[in-house]
């Protein structure tokens, strides 16, 4: 057999042979992914964000009004300097700003504590009836996060604020105070009691991994009950606590929709709201300002809290081997306390419900006797003294169109998150270990520390022109669809990553061995075993997107309006019943999307949450 | 049916991890070659190389007379067009697809006739004798039947050639014994020339025409089964073949036809080395006395394992430590004296300090 000898090849070859290593290596299945979701990542998230840096720190066309001897599209700090040292700063950057950590900060704390108690009820308590708290506890999340909000202003709505009476001052006949209607205290409630599922769900699950025998040598060495709760327990779910913090925090920190009803009608401004009410009057760049200051927030206060927490991080695999669940014995009180906790689960999701319905039955706002009973909100026809002549929801072509579209985005966002993920699954995992597959993973995560609002803000600097082959997107369905699929990066990067693991290598390569190239590959070996995680994914982006609003209300137009944009719209203009109805039909939605996803085996909210 | 396979200064780099270093190796056509090593030695990265699903670093392959791979002229054919089968671990049979599809997969790809894929994946179970498991799923099975699922599977489309990656680790021992026969004999009947990782031994000296012993990336030996278990190439080769293992004994070579090991000496033909060696010498190539006998030194022993078929024997004598095998169950007890007379046909030499061999034995 003539096998050649290897000899030192001319130059001329060796140039080829590089040549077609560098074609090999940029066509191999991961890197091409990897290059692909690269350059997509960079235009969707990168570019955005440098887009909006740019614009706070360039004259807009505007600002010739303000400053005469401006140059649009010239260097400036003015926009910085306006909105962190002038007269206005107090007003639009430092108070908003301040009200926004008070209210993350708050609605964290108060979450976490809700969210951890439960969590150790169900998990390490003979508590009876912890199955059916355990499925009450992520119904709250599952609504919108404004939905306690606009259940509050129903309840507690004050005339001294301005607004109409609410049921309590209804019914006691006396002024609620101002500060129980608005302001920080009702938006802190109103956050933690929709965010607590986070705390629930990750705190639970650490409890669950963690081996009793690191408890019950405590408790041999003497330890008392708390005492080990303290330096045991605690310690242990600390990490978890802290991806709850993480989540919380920044997801309030962005969030639009409570403050909005809570806080603007007494000008309790927070970071999210301001941002709205530059970029509606024009002020892009003292906007964008603003989103700028909150993504920083968002992100030292996520580093800080990682730094403290950071070295104590590794407990990850606690235990190991198989595990007894250790259970705290309540005692006599255990009936009560069971009863407590489901009464305020049930009333903490029946309540807003009931109260919003209630409302939407009343014809004038502030009077809650039966003889003011109506269903014109619902099916009336138009009447020019009513709600702005609008008719009732249920035969409003407005209402159908929304949602419509918000059924649509939903649908659209979910099929290409969930794609989205299986291919960064694969690119993130079948790289595991190389620099591409680490860039691709950390930019990712990018998009998790952007507050929604601020994400959204991104977007309108970057598609309000033409970018290359892009045409502008602003106003446009598709833009809503890019955004929202972008926004859920993190997430579908998370769980296409975990879904992939499970598809062990050698599946991938006995195609290979049979020829399979990778479109053949994808279709007949990763797509169907990746599916399960694919159908989870894609219910619960539809869910999330549908009840979306802090992320798209700067980027809906009337002819793109969705449902959660539809509420505050009816909010802001003073239909307040209009509003309600239309978030009862959201939620509606949202519950019967709910509902299949628990129809489908191996679909759930905790797997949607990577965990 | 059979083709030859070239390797040559095949290098593989794991970041700073040499897992296969400067491996050249011609395997001729219908070969059974075993890559034989402990774990990490590269034997599965060779093999990973050889199917195409890593690239190496530097060197070259051919399959045939086709160039495969080739790090100067960047050549590197993708997996599924080199003519190889490749049998996994883990079997990895597609848990979403019935056998038949598992099987019929790669002949699609292929774009074969209907009724000839039939007819190929009839053949092929038949071989594996799992007619009849057509529209059973992979979980559906026993762990040996996946394993002949995975050799069907591999037999489907006929490849030239057979790399099989511990195929038979994950079964329990009896049906380990059964599928070696069913193995060997399929190459056999195919004669594809196939390239099998292990790190059992005796899976490689019982069914291959030759055995490549690895260590750290660096091909230590190869040779016939036969070979290796007599003339291992070096002291690493020598303690890694045979069960229970051979003794080495460091010994200097006094010049006057002996190896002085201190605390005897043992006559042999020295073929000419000098200085400090290491004697090795199989238990089996010992032959003990219960009684003072010419020739013979006086050992203690430690310790008797029968086994039924043969007994091992561990003996001492001062410092020194031997493993001797006898036939049968042995009425030899503890801490009885025994007389060891070591044949000196049967005695290799390692020079002491490079651990290569240096005097071969007659036998």
């Amino acid at each position: 057999m003539g096998v050649p000898e290897v000899l030192q090849p001319p130059l001329s070859l060796r140039i080829l042979a590089a040549y077609r290593r560098f074609i090999r290596w940029l066509t191999s299945a991961r890197v091409l992914l990897a290059l692909i979701l690269l350059v997509m990542m960079v235009y969707l998230i990168l570019v955005p964000l440098y887009r909006m840096v740019e614009t706070t720190v360039t004259y807009q066309e505007r600002d010739v009004l303000a400053v005469p001897d401006a140059v649009p599209g010239q260097l400036t700090a003015y926009h910085w300097v306006r909105m962190l040292a002038s007269r206005v700063s107090r007003v639009f950057l430092y108070a908003p700003l301040q009200h926004s950590l008070v209210v993350a900060t708050g609605a964290t704390l108060l979450a976490m504590l809700i969210g951890s108690i439960l969590a150790w009820l169900v998990i390490r308590t003979d508590m009876p009836g912890r199955h059916l708290v355990n499925n009450l506890a992520t119904i709250p999340y599952i609504m919108p996060s404004w939905t306690i909000a606009m259940a509050w202003k129903v309840m507690f709505n004050t005339r001294v604020a301005g607004g109409t009476p609410g049921l309590l001052e209804y019914l006691i006949g006396r002024p609620v105070p101002t500060w129980l209607a608005y302001g920080p205290i009702p938006i802190i409630i109103s956050s933690a009691l929709h965010y607590y599922t986070f705390f629930f769900l990750f705190v639970s699950a650490a409890l669950m991994s963690i081996d009793s025998n690191l408890e019950e040598a405590a408790e041999l060495a003497g330890a008392s009950r708390s005492r080990i709760l303290r330096r045991i327990t605690f310690p242990l779910v600390l990490p978890a606590l802290l991806s709850g913090f993480i989540m919380t925090f920044s997801k309030v920190m962005g969030t639009f929709g409570g403050p909005n009803v809570l806080g603007t009608p007494v000008r309790y401004y927070v970071i999210a709201t301001m941002i709205r009410s530059n970029v509606a009057i024009g002020e892009f760049a003292d906007g964008f300002v603003l989103a700028v200051v909150l993504i920083l927030f968002t992100i030292v206060t996520i580093y800080i809290n990682q730094r403290l927490i950071g070295t104590r991080k590794s407990y990850e695999t606690i235990g190991g081997r198989g595990f007894v669940a250790h259970v705290a014995r309540l005692g006599p009180w255990r009936k009560v306390l069971a009863a407590g906790v489901i009464v305020f689960q049930v009333l903490v999701i029946a309540l807003p419900l009931g109260l919003l319905a209630y409302d939407t039955f009343m014809l004038h706002p502030g009077n809650y006797s039966l003889s003011n009973f109506t269903l014109h909100y619902w099916i009336g026809k138009s009447d020019i003294n009513i709600a702005n002549g609008a008719p009732g929801v249920l035969r409003n072509p407005k209402i159908y169109s929304s949602a419509w579209n918000s059924i649509r985005l939903s649908l659209v966002t979910a099929f290409f998150t969930a794609l989205l993920g299986v291919i960064l699954g694969y690119a993130i995992v079948k790289g595991r270990g190389t620099r591409l597959s680490k860039l691709v993973e950390q930019i990712s995560f990018i998009p998790y520390v952007i507050p929604g609002i601020a994400f959204g803000a991104v977007y309108i600097s970057m598609f309000s022109k033409r970018v290359g082959p892009i045409p502008p997107l602003y106003g446009t369905f598709a833009l809503l669809v890019i955004v929202s699929v972008a926004k859920h990066i993190p997430y579908s990067a998370r769980s296409g990553v975990s879904a992939m693991l499970q598809v062990g290598r050698e599946l991938e390569e006995a195609g290979q061995i049979a020829g399979a190239d990778l479109w053949q590959r994808f279709k007949r070996i990763i797509f169907p075993l990746t599916s399960a995680g694919f159908v989870s994914g894609f219910l619960l982006t539809f869910i999330t997107t549908m009840r979306e609003l802090s992320l798209i209300i700067l980027l809906v137009t009337p002819a793109t309006q969705v449902l959660a944009s539809q509420t505050m719209r009816y909010t802001e203009n003073g239909d307040t019943q209009m509003a309600n109805a239309v978030i009862l039909i959201l939620i509606t939605l949202v519950l019967i999307g709910n509902f299949v996803i628990g129809r489908f085996r191996g679909g759930s909210l905790k797997k949607g949450l990577g965990m | 049916m059979g083709t030859t396979i070239t390797i040559k200064n095949l290098t593989k780099r794991f970041g700073d991890v040499v897992a296969v270093n400067n491996v050249s190796l011609t395997i001729e056509a219908e070969t059974f070659i075993t890559l034989l090593g402990p774990s990490g030695c590269g034997k599965t990265t060779l093999l990973r190389c050889v199917a195409g699903l890593e690239d190496p670093d530097e060197g070259e392959i051919y399959i045939g007379d086709r160039l495969v791979f080739s790090r100067a002229r960047g050549i590197s054919v993708p997996a599924g067009q080199r003519d190889i089968g490749l049998v996994f671990q883990n079997y990895a049979l597609w848990p979403h697809m019935t056998v038949y599809k598992n099987m019929s997969f790669a002949l699609e790809i292929r774009k074969l006739p209907k009724d000839e894929i039939d007819k190929r994946v009839k053949e092929s179970l038949a071989e594996v004798k799992m007619l009849g498991y057509e529209n059973r799923y992979p979980r559906e099975m026993s762990g040996g039947q996946q394993q002949r699922i995975a050799l069907a599977r591999m037999l489907a489309y006929r490849p030239k050639v057979f790399l099989m990656d511990e195929p038979l680790s994950n079964l329990d021992a009896r049906l380990r014994m059964d599928m070696r026969a069913e193995l060997k004999r399929l190459h056999y009947v195919a004669g594809a020339t196939t390239i099998y990782v292990t790190h059992d031994q005796v899976e490689a000296l019982t069914m291959s025409s030759l055995i490549a012993v690895m260590k750290d990336g660096v091909l230590q030996q190869v040779d016939t089964p036969d070979r290796v278990y007599r003339c291992p190439s070096n002291l690493f080769v020598a303690d890694f073949i045979g069960n229970p293992k051979v003794n080495l004994l460091e010994g200097v070579v006094d010049g006057q036809g002996c190896v002085d090991l201190g605390e005897f000496k043992v006559a042999m033909d020295t073929q000419g080395v000098e200085g400090k060696v290491v004697l090795a010498i199989r238990p089996e190539d010992i032959a003990a006395y219960t009684e003072p006998t010419p020739g013979a030194v006086k050992f203690t022993v430690y310790s008797v394992l029968p086994s039924g078929a043969d007994s091992i024997i561990v003996a001492r004598t001062g410092e020194r430590e031997v493993t001797i095998r006898v036939p049968g169950i042995s009425p030899i007890k503890m801490d009885d004296s025994v007389w060891l007379k070591f044949d000196p046909q049967m005695i290799n030499l390692y020079d002491g300090a490079t651990g290569n061999l240096v005097a071969v034995r007659k036998v």
